[in-house]
C-alpha cells in the first residue's frame, strides 16, 4: 500500500506502523471518566467493512501520526491527515 | 451412510454408483429452535454437537457462501494445546482431546495427525518462558517436553545451526500437536450434522436480526425471514458485521492473515515447527506441499487478500531457518479475515439480547479450537451456561480486568 | 544422440551446440532451446510422472502452464525440484533428472497406483483409514507421505544470492506479445517511463510461435524490430525473463527476474534472481492466453499436447514432436497447427474437428463432426481412436496429437484483487471482469481479443487510455484479424475410462462426476474435494474444463458455476527470491554497542538482544566455564568496581514547557515535582493498566528531561510517547527525540565507582556534590557528557554517557586511569545476576501481563492525576488481594538447583492446575548469596514471605524445596547506593 503523507508525499506503507481505529484519539479524561468509559474506549471497536479512519505512525520517516481514511474492503485510501490536526479538530488540546 | 474401507472397496468395484450426497440442500424452514449463523468449522461443529451431544433438534446453519468456506477452508491446519494461561489451556486441551477421537466420532477421515509441534527457542528468556509454558501445560494434563539444541538438530539437522543470526538453542515440543486436513473437518461436521437432521443452508446471508423487547425472534436473510428461539453467531472475521445487526460493538478487529503453500516436495519436515526469531511457522502436508505462515498484515481489512511486505517477511523467516529451501517455490498465497480480539483470546458468551449468543474473537488460532468451540458453544446454547473449559471466555472480562493475554500485548489486536 | 526431431527454421542458434543430460543420458541442443524443446528435438517425449497414478507424461505445453514435464534441475545445493522443462532455458552442461518415480522414469513401481485407480477415486481417503485409530499415524499416513510429493529438496544451503529491487514507472506493460509491444511502443514514443516485462527469455509472445506476418514481415521479425526500437529508448526498460507475479494495493506489482537461470551458475557478484517491487499507478496486462485441452480417454500420454504448443515447437524451436501427427480441435486455431506442421514436413494424418459442417482444410484430411475418443501407447503415443461423424471408429497411428479446446485469457493478474472474470460465450472463455486492480487495463488475448491485429490495436489504445495521451496515434502494422470460431467441447462423452482434466494431480472427468454425485457442487468444494487446480500449474489448463463439466452436470450455466479465486503468485516463486539478502547472519540488522570492538578484542561472548549484540561476559585467561567469568564479574563489581555498556537502553530527550506535565501523564508516578539535577525511577503503564515499561528519567533543566527505557521497549515507548504527544495532547509544548544511538552509556558500579569516575570526569562528583539519584551535564576531558547516579546492581553506581563515537575511548580511558581499582567489564549475565540479587524487575517480570501491584509497586500509581493506564488499572480483576506478587526464592538446600519457569506448588500438593501457585520468572546463581536465587510471581506472595514451598519443573522432574523471601537479596536498605 502507499500512503500519501500530507507533508512527505507518497510513501510505502511499510515505512509505517499501524495502530488502529482513530477513535483512540478520543481518550476520556481520567480524572472525570470511570472504568466503563475507558473500557469502551480501549476495547470496543466499530470495525467497519468499508470506510475506516485509522492511525498510522511514520516510524521510518518523520514520526508523524496520521489519520488515514481507508476502505477496509478495497484498501482504497481516500484521505490522509495529520493526527495532530484531527485531534485538535476533535477538541483535544493539552 | 457409513464410511469404511470395505465400503470404499465395494463402491470401487461397482463403479462408485452408491455414494450419496454428503449433505442435503434443504430450503429454510419458517422457524427453528436454533439458528447457527456461519457455516464454517465452528458453526458446523456447534450444530453437530447440539444435535449429537445435547440432543437438540430443529437446528439450521445459515451460510452466506459455501460450507467450510471461511477460515476452516483457509488456514495452516495446525492443532496443538500449548497455551500458557489458565483461561486458555484447559479449553485447548479439551479441544485436542476431541481431535483425538474426532474421526471415529463423526466417521470421516480428517487426517488428524499428531506428528508433533516444536517451538524453537533462541534466547535464554525464551527458554524460561517455554519452561513456564511447558509446566502450565503439564499441570493442565497436556504434554510438553523441552528439547536441547542437539535434540532439535537430531530431528532436523538441515536447519540453520551454523550461520544463524539468532542461533537455535532448543525447543519446546508437544508430541500430541500436529495437523488436520482442514476442509475435511468442515465436511465431516457438515455430514454428521446433516445426518442428524440439521438443515445446512448455503448461499443464505443474514441481513438483519429481528429483536423485540430485548429478545431475538429470528433473522432476516437473503432467503427470507427465519424465526428462531435461539441464535448463535459463529462468523469469525465477519463478527462485527453480523453483530452490528444487533446493535453491538465488539472488542474485535478484522485483520487479514496470509498463508502460503509451496509446490509439492518429497518428505522434508515431519511435524510442525515454529521459528522463534522471526514470523514463520511451517509443516508439510500429506501431499507434500510446505504449508507456512507468519504474521497478520497488521491493518484492519475485510479484503481476504494481503500485501507483499508480509509475504517477504515470511519468506525471510523461512530462509533464515531453513537455508535449503531457497529453490523451493511458493505456489499459492491466500488471505483470510481474522477476528482479532483485544487480548488475543476468544469469546463464547451470551449477549445483552436474550436468545442471542456469540462465538468469536479467535484471532488466527481458531482452527485448532474447532471441536471445543463447537462443543462449548453448543453447551452454552443448549444449557444456557458456559462449559467448564470456556468459562473465562466472557465479554465482561475486559470490563473486569480479567484479560487472557497470552502474548502480553494489551488491547492492540494486530500484535496478538 | 542426434537431434532426430529437429526440422528447419526456428529461433535457435544452430551455429552453437549445448550439451546437457537428462537422467544421466547425454543430449545436445542449441541456444534458444528450452529443456523441453531440446529433449523433443532428441526424440525424448517421456519427461515425468503424474502425482497420484504415476502415469508416464511428456510436455503438454510450451510454456509456464506446464503440468507434466517437471524435472529436478541441477544438483547439490542448487537442486531445483519441480522445474518446468518447458521454460527451463538450455545452457551448456545442464543436468536434469526426472522425479517422483522409482526406480526409474520408464519403469516406476508406484505406477501400480494406476492399475488400482478405481480404489483411489476423488476423496477416497476421507472415507477410510479410520480403523484402528492409531494406524493413521503409524501406518497409513507414513506410507502416503512417502509416496506423495513431487521433486525432492537438497538439504544443502542454496549457494546462490538473491536480491530485491524497487522500480517506478509511468506505465508497466505485462507481457511482450503483440499487444504489449504495441502498448510499450505507444507509451515509449510519447516519452513516458515504461517497463515492459515478459516471462519469456525472448520477447514477442505468440509472434515467435506463429508464421503469419505482421507489417509485411514475419511476426517474430516485427517483434525483433519493435524490441530493438524500445531498447533504444532511454525511457523504456525492457525486462525479459521477468514474470509479473502479483498485483497488490495501490499500483504495486511484484515481479521476478531470472537473472542467472540460463547460466550454469550466476556470474560473480550477480544474484540468481531478483524480486522487483514495481510501483506504477498505470499498468496494462498483455499476458496473452493459455490454450486448454479437451478431455477424452487416455488423453494424457506423452505425445499428446496442446495444439498451439505443437505449433510453437515447430515454428519457434524447429522441433517436430512426432513424425505422424493429428490435430483434435473444436476451433479454428487448431487448424493453424495442422497447416504449420505440414509446412514443416510433418505428416498430418488427420484433423479431427468436433464441429460439424463448415469448410474443409485443403490438402489435409479434415474430419468434421469427429472426436478423438481414446489413445494407445504406454510410454508415448502410438495411436488414437477417432469416432467419426457417422459414428464409425477409426484407429490412426500417430506419435503426436495436438489438442485445442480453445484459449483462456490469462486473467490472473487482473483477478488478484478478487475480481471475478466474466464469461464471454463468443470465445467460450472467461475474460477480465470489473473491479480489477485500480489502474490496470487489459489488452490483447488477455482481454479475450485473440487476433493479432486486434491485439496490436487494443495494446495501443490501452496505452493511450492509461496515460491520457493526446496527439498522434501510432499507425498499426497490418496483421491477421481472424475471428474466433469455436464450438465449446469440454470432454468427449465416450467410454468408461479416465479422461484427464488436471494432468498433474490426476483429476479426471470421473472425479468431477463423483464430486457432483456427492453434492460437492460449488466450484470451491469441487476444487477442494478433487484437488483440481491445486498442482504446481495452478490449474492453468484444467480449471475451466472442470467447472464447465460441473456446470453441465448440475444444469447450471458456466457463469453461474463461476470460477475459484485467482491468487498470487501467477507462477510459483522461489523462496530465496522472496527472502532476498535477508538470510543467514544477514537475516536482521545487527546493532553493535560502542564497546563491542573492545569486548571482541578480549574474546568476549556476545548475545542477541533484539537486534543488538551485547556482551554477555568477558572471560579471563584460565576461565573455562561461563559461570567462572560471570561470578568473577559480579564479585569484582561488588568488591571494587565494574563497568557495563548500557547503551542499548532507550534514551529519549523530552523538552518543552509542558515536559513535566507530559511525563506526569505518561508515567504512573509524578515527574513534574522532580528537582532539576535529579533522577527518578518511573513506571509506565499501558492504557489497560498493565505495566508497559520502566526506567529512570532525569530532569536536566526546568524544561528538559532525559528518559531511559528498557532495551526491549526503546522503540515502542518512543512510538507511544509520540502518540500521546500528537494524538492525545496536541497542544502540549513538548518535543521528543530518540537519542539511543547518540549517546554511549556505561554503568560504573561498585564501592570504587566514584573513585574511578573521578579519574575521568572534570567536575566534583563527591556525594555532597552529586548525591544519590543526582543527574547532570558534565564534561570528560572537556568533552560534553552526562552523569546519572543510578543503580541497577544495588551498588554505588553511576551511568555516564558521552557522544557515541567516544564510547570506545571512554571505556578504555576508564579502565586505564582506574587501573588501581582493578575494574572489570561485566556483561549481561552479571548484570542479570546483580539486578536479581537486588530485586529489580526486568524482562521475565515485565512480561506484558503484570501490574504494578504484581510487582510490589502498586503504590507508585498515582490517582491524584490522570495518567495512561491509571483508570483501567483499578479494575477488580487486576486488584485481587490473592493475585500474583513478586517474591524472592532460594532453595532450602543451598546446593539445590532452581530453574526459571518452574511453578510453585505447596508441599505435598499434586501437580495439577488447581494447585498452581505461580512461577519462577528469573533465576541466577548468586555468588553473593552462594546459591541459586530466583524471582517469581506467587499467588498471594506478599503474605507468604518466610514460607517453604516447592519449585517444580515438570519438564525435567526437578522438585526443589524453596523458601519464599523478599526479592531484595542484597542490601535491602539501600545503604550501598547512598554510599
Amino acid at each position: 500500500m502507499i500512503i500519501h503523507h500530507p507533508i512527505l508525499g507518497p510513501r510505502d506503507a511499510q515505512e509505517f506502523v499501524y495502530l488502529g481505529d482513530a477513535s483512540l484519539i478520543d481518550r476520556p479524561d481520567g480524572m472525570t471518566a470511570g472504568v466503563e468509559a475507558f473500557h469502551d474506549y480501549a476495547y470496543n471497536r466499530d470495525n467497519p467493512a468499508g470506510e475506516h479512519r485509522e492511525l498510522w505512525y511514520h516510524e521510518q520517516g518523520d514520526r508523524s501520526w496520521l489519520v488515514v481514511t481507508r476502505n477496509t474492503v478495497t484498501h482504497e485510501i481516500s484521505r490522509v491527515e495529520l493526527a495532530r490536526d484531527v485531534a485538535r479538530s476533535r477538541g483535544r488540546s493539552k | 451412510m457409513r464410511y469404511s474401507g470395505f465400503r470404499v472397496i465395494a463402491e470401487a468395484l461397482t463403479g462408485h454408483k452408491g455414494w450419496k450426497p454428503v449433505w442435503r440442500d434443504p430450503d429454510p424452514q419458517p422457524e427453528y429452535d436454533y439458528i447457527i449463523i456461519g457455516g464454517g468449522g465452528h458453526g458446523l461443529a456447534t450444530a453437530y454437537y447440539l444435535a449429537k451431544e445435547f440432543g437438540q433438534a430443529r437446528i439450521a446453519v445459515l451460510e452466506k457462501g459455501y460450507l467450510g468456506g471461511g477460515n476452516v477452508g483457509r488456514n495452516t491446519t495446525i492443532i496443538r494445546s500449548n497455551y500458557l494461561l489458565d483461561g486458555n489451556e484447559p479449553f485447548y486441551e479439551f479441544s485436542l482431546k476431541l481431535w483425538e477421537g474426532l474421526e471415529q466420532d463423526f466417521n470421516y477421515n480428517a487426517m488428524v495427525s499428531q506428528r508433533g509441534i516444536i517451538n524453537l527457542i533462541h534466547t535464554d528468556a525464551q527458554r524460561d518462558a517455554a519452561t513456564r509454558r511447558g509446566n502450565a501445560m503439564i499441570l493442565n494434563g497436556a504434554d510438553a517436553e523441552l528439547l536441547s539444541r542437539e535434540q532439535v538438530r537430531a530431528l532436523y539437522p538441515w536447519l540453520n545451526f551454523d550461520n544463524a543470526r539468532f542461533p537455535i538453542k532448543g525447543a519446546i515440543l508437544q508430541r500430541r500437536g500436529g495437523t488436520v486436513r482442514h476442509d475435511a473437518v468442515a465436511w465431516g461436521y457438515a455430514r454428521g450434522a446433516d445426518m442428524r437432521g440439521v438443515d445446512l443452508i448455503q448461499n443464505c446471508e443474514v441481513t438483519g436480526m429481528r429483536i423485540e423487547n430485548g429478545r431475538i425472534l429470528g433473522v432476516e436473510t437473503s432467503r427470507g425471514y427465519i424465526g428462531a428461539k435461539k441464535v448463535g453467531v459463529a462468523v469469525a472475521g465477519s463478527s462485527s458485521k453480523v453483530m452490528a445487526h444487533a446493535g453491538m460493538r465488539l472488542p474485535i478487529e478484522s485483520h487479514v492473515l496470509q498463508a502460503f503453500v509451496s509446490e509439492g516436495l518429497k518428505p522434508l519436515i515431519d511435524g510442525v515447527m515454529t521459528f522463534g526469531a522471526g514470523h514463520f511457522y511451517v509443516s508439510q502436508s500429506d501431499k507434500g506441499g510446505l504449508v507456512f505462515g507468519g504474521d497478520i498484515d497488521g491493518y484492519n481489512s475485510y479484503a481476504q487478500r494481503g500485501n507483499l511486505p508480509v509475504i517477504e517477511d515470511v519468506a525471510e523467516g523461512g530462509m533464515a531457518l531453513m537455508p535449503a529451501i531457497g529453490r523451493v517455490r511458493l505456489l499459492r498465497t491466500w488471505g483470510g479475515i481474522m477476528d482479532m480480539s483485544m487480548d488475543g483470546s476468544p469469546i463464547i458468551d451470551r449477549t445483552g439480547i436474550e436468545g442471542l449468543y456469540f462465538n468469536g474473537g479467535w484471532c488466527y488460532g481458531g482452527f485448532k479450537a474447532t471441536p471445543a468451540s463447537g462443543w462449548c458453544f453448543a453447551h452454552l446454547l443448549a444449557k444456557d451456561e458456559s462449559h467448564i473449559t470456556a468459562r473465562a471466555y466472557r465479554f465482561d472480562r475486559f470490563l473486569k480486568g480479567l484479560m487472557i493475554d497470552e502474548k502480553g500485548q494489551g488491547a492492540t489486536p494486530n500484535l496478538h | 544422440m542426434t537431434q532426430s526431431h529437429r526440422v528447419a527454421g526456428g529461433q535457435i542458434d544452430r551455429s552453437q551446440s549445448l550439451r546437457f543430460t537428462f537422467d544421466g543420458l547425454p543430449y545436445q541442443g542449441h541456444p534458444g532451446d528450452t529443456l523441453a524443446s531440446a529433449l523433443l528435438a532428441n526424440g525424448v517425449r517421456l519427461m515425468g510422472r503424474s502425482f497420484k497414478y504415476h502415469r508416464p507424461r511428456g510436455p503438454l505445453s510450451a510454456g509456464s502452464e506446464e503440468p507434466n514435464a517437471l524435472v529436478e534441475l541441477r544438483t547439490g545445493g542448487r537442486q531445483e525440484p519441480n522445474t518446468r522443462a518447458t521454460v527451463a532455458e538450455l545452457y551448456d552442461g545442464l543436468e536434469a533428472n526426472s522425479q517422483n518415480r522409482w526406480p526409474g522414469l520408464r519403469f516406476d513401481a508406484l505406477a501400480i497406483n494406476d492399475r488400482l485407480s478405481t480404489f483411489f477415486a476423488a476423496g477416497f481417503y476421507y472415507k477410510t483409514f479410520m480403523w484402528p485409530k492409531s494406524f493413521w499415524e503409524k501406518l497409513y499416513e507414513p506410507i502416503i507421505r512417502r509416496a506423495a510429493g513431487l521433486g525432492s529438496v537438497s538439504r544443502e544451503e542454496d549457494p546462490d544470492a538473491y536480491d530485491k529491487g524497487f522500480l517506478h514507472c509511468d506505465l508497466l506493460v505485462i507481457g511482450a506479445g503483440p499487444a504489449g509491444l504495441m502498448a510499450a511502443l505507444t507509451a515509449g514514443r510519447a516519452g513516458k517511463r515504461v517497463i515492459l516485462a515478459d516471462e519469456d527469455f525472448r520477447m514477442g509472445g505468440r509472434l515467435n510461435a506463429e508464421t503469419h506476418a505482421v507489417g509485411g514481415v514475419a511476426g517474430a521479425d516485427w517483434a525483433n524490430v519493435a524490441v530493438a526500437e524500445l531498447g533504444a529508448m532511454p525511457n523504456v526498460r525492457l525486462m525479459a525473463r521477468t514474470t509479473v507475479v502479483g498485483a497488490f494495493d495501490h499500483g504495486i506489482y511484484s515481479a521476478v527476474e531470472r537473472v542467472s537461470d540460463h547460466l550454469p551458475m550466476p556470474l560473480s557478484g550477480k544474484p540468481r534472481q531478483v524480486l522487483w517491487r514495481i510501483y506504477s499507478t498505470r499498468a496494462i496486462l498483455c499476458g496473452g492466453a493459455t490454450e486448454r485441452p479437451i478431455a477424452f480417454e487416455n488423453n494424457d500420454r506423452p505425445g499428446i499436447m496442446l495444439a498451439g504448443a505443437l505449433r510453437a515447437y515447430a515454428n519457434r524451436w524447429g522441433v517436430k514432436a512426432g513424425d505422424r501427427a493429428a490435430i483434435f480441435t473444436n476451433n479454428d486455431d487448431g487448424l493453424r497447427t495442422a497447416i504449420d506442421l505440414q509446412a514443416k514436413g510433418v505428416d498430418v494424418m488427420a484433423v479431427i474437428d468436433s464441429r460439424e459442417g463448415g469448410e474443409l482444410l485443403p490438402g489435409i484430411r479434415h474430419l468434421r463432426g469427429a472426436e478423438v475418443i481414446d489413445s494407445t501407447g504406454r510410454l508415448g503415443l502410438t495411436s488414437i481412436t477417432v469416432r467419426q461423424a457417422n459414428g464409425r471408429n477409426e484407429t490412426i497411428a500417430v506419435d503426436a496429437l495436438g489438442v485445442s479446446g480453445g484459449w483462456n485469457p490469462n486473467v490472473n493478474i487482473h483477478s488478484h484483487h478478487r475480481s471475478r472474470p466474466v464469461w464471454d460465450a463468443s470465445i467460450a472463455a472467461f475474460v477480465p471482469g470489473a473491479d480489477g486492480p485500480p489502474g490496470l487495463l487489459v489488452a490483447g488475448a488477455a482481454a479475450g481479443v485473440m487476433a493479432t491485429h486486434a491485439a496490436l490495436r487494443t495494446g495501443r489504445d490501452a496505452a493511450i487510455a492509461a496515460l491520457g495521451l493526446a496527439g498522434a496515434t501510432p499507425d498499426l502494422p497490418e496483421a491477421e484479424d481472424a475471428p474466433v470460431r469455436i464450438m465449446p467441447l469440454w470432454h468427449v462423452a465416450h467410454g468408461r475410462g479416465r479422461a484427464w482434466i488436471d494432468q498433474q494431480n490426476d483429476v479426471t472427468v470421473k472425479d468431477i462426476k463423483l464430486a457432483a454425485q456427492e453434492n460437492f457442487t460449488s466450484v470451491e468444494h469441487m476444487k477442494r474435494y478433487t484437488t483440481l487446480g491445486m498442482a504446481t500449474d495452478q490449474g492453468k489448463t484444467g480449471n475451466v474444463i472442470g467447472l464447465a463439466i460441473m456446470a453441465e452436470l448440475t444444469g447450471r450455466s458456466i457463469p453461474e458455476t463461476g470460477t475459484t479465486i485467482y491468487r498470487p503468485p501467477y507462477t510459483p516463486v522461489a523462496m530465496g527470491t522472496l527472502a532476498g539478502r535477508s538470510r543467514g547472519k544477514e537475516f536482521k540488522p545487527c546493532r553493535l554497542t560502542p564497546s563491542h570492538h573492545w569486548a571482541a578484542e578480549q574474546g568476549a561472548t556476545f548475545v542477541e538482544v533484539g537486534n543488538w549484540l551485547r556482551t554477555q561476559w568477558v572471560p579471563k585467561a584460565g576461565e573455562t566455564e561461563w559461570r567462572q567469568s560471570v561470578d568473577r564479574e559480579v564479585l569484582a563489581t561488588r568488591r571494587s568496581v565494574g563497568i557495563c555498556d548500557v547503551t542499548t537502553l532507550g534514551k529519549i530527550d523530552i523538552q518543552g514547557t509542558d515536559a513535566g506535565a507530559f511525563l506526569d501523564r505518561v508515567y504512573a508516578n509524578t515527574f513534574s515535582t522532580l528537582a532539576v539535577g535529579k533522577c527518578r525511577y518511573g513506571l509506565m503503564l499501558r492504557e489497560d493498566g498493565i505495566v508497559f515499561d520502566d526506567g529512570t528519567t532525569a530532569r536536566m533543566g526546568p524544561h528538559e528531561y532525559v528518559m531511559t527505557t528498557t532495551t526491549a521497549n526503546a522503540v515502542t515507548v518512543f512510538r507511544h510517547l509520540e502518540f500521546c504527544r500528537q494524538c492525545l495532547w496536541p497542544d502540549m509544548d513538548v518535543q521528543l527525540i530518540s537519542t539511543t544511538e547518540a549517546w554511549a552509556q556505561f554503568s560504573v558500579a561498585g564501592p570504587n565507582a566514584r573513585k574511578l569516575l573521578e579519574k575521568v570526569v572534570d567536575q566534583d562528583i563527591s556525594d555532597a556534590a552529586f548525591p544519590y539519584m543526582g543527574a547532570g551535564n558534565i564534561t570528560v576531558g572537556g568533552l560534553r557528557a552526562r552523569l546519572f547516579r543510578i543503580s541497577f546492581s544495588g551498588e554505588l553506581a553511576y551511568e555516564i554517557a558521552v557522544p557515541t563515537r567516544y564510547g570506545d575511548a571512554l571505556l578504555r580511558e576508564m579502565l586505564a586511569r582506574g587501573a588501581e581499582f582493578e575494574p572489570i567489564v561485566y556483561g549481561t549475565e552479571a548484570l542479570g545476576v546483580m539486578r536479581i540479587e537486588k530485586g529489580h524487575v526486568a524482562g521475565g517480570e515485565l512480561n506484558g501481563q503484570s501490574t504494578a501491584l504484581n510487582m510490589g509497586l502498586g503504590k507508585m500509581v498515582s490517582k491524584k492525576k490522570d495518567s495512561i493506564g491509571m483508570v483501567l488499572s483499578q479494575r477488580e480483576g487486576l486488584n485481587d488481594p490473592s493475585g500474583y506478587r513478586l517474591v524472592g526464592v532460594r532453595p532450602v538446600d543451598p546446593t539445590a538447583k532452581l530453574v526459571a519457569g518452574s511453578h510453585f506448588l505447596e508441599k505435598g500438593a499434586a501437580p495439577v492446575l488447581a494447585n498452581d501457585g505461580g512461577w519462577l520468572t528469573s533465576k541466577v546463581f548468586s555468588p553473593h548469596v552462594g546459591c541459586d536465587i530466583a524471582l517469581g510471581y506467587l499467588k498471594g506472595g506478599d503474605a507468604k514471605i518466610g514460607n517453604r514451598m516447592r519449585a517444580v519443573n515438570l519438564l525435567s522432574g526437578l522438585d526443589t524445596e524453596v523458601e519464599i523471601v523478599s526479592p531484595h537479596f542484597v542490601d535491602p536498605e539501600g545503604e550501598r547506593l547512598r554510599g
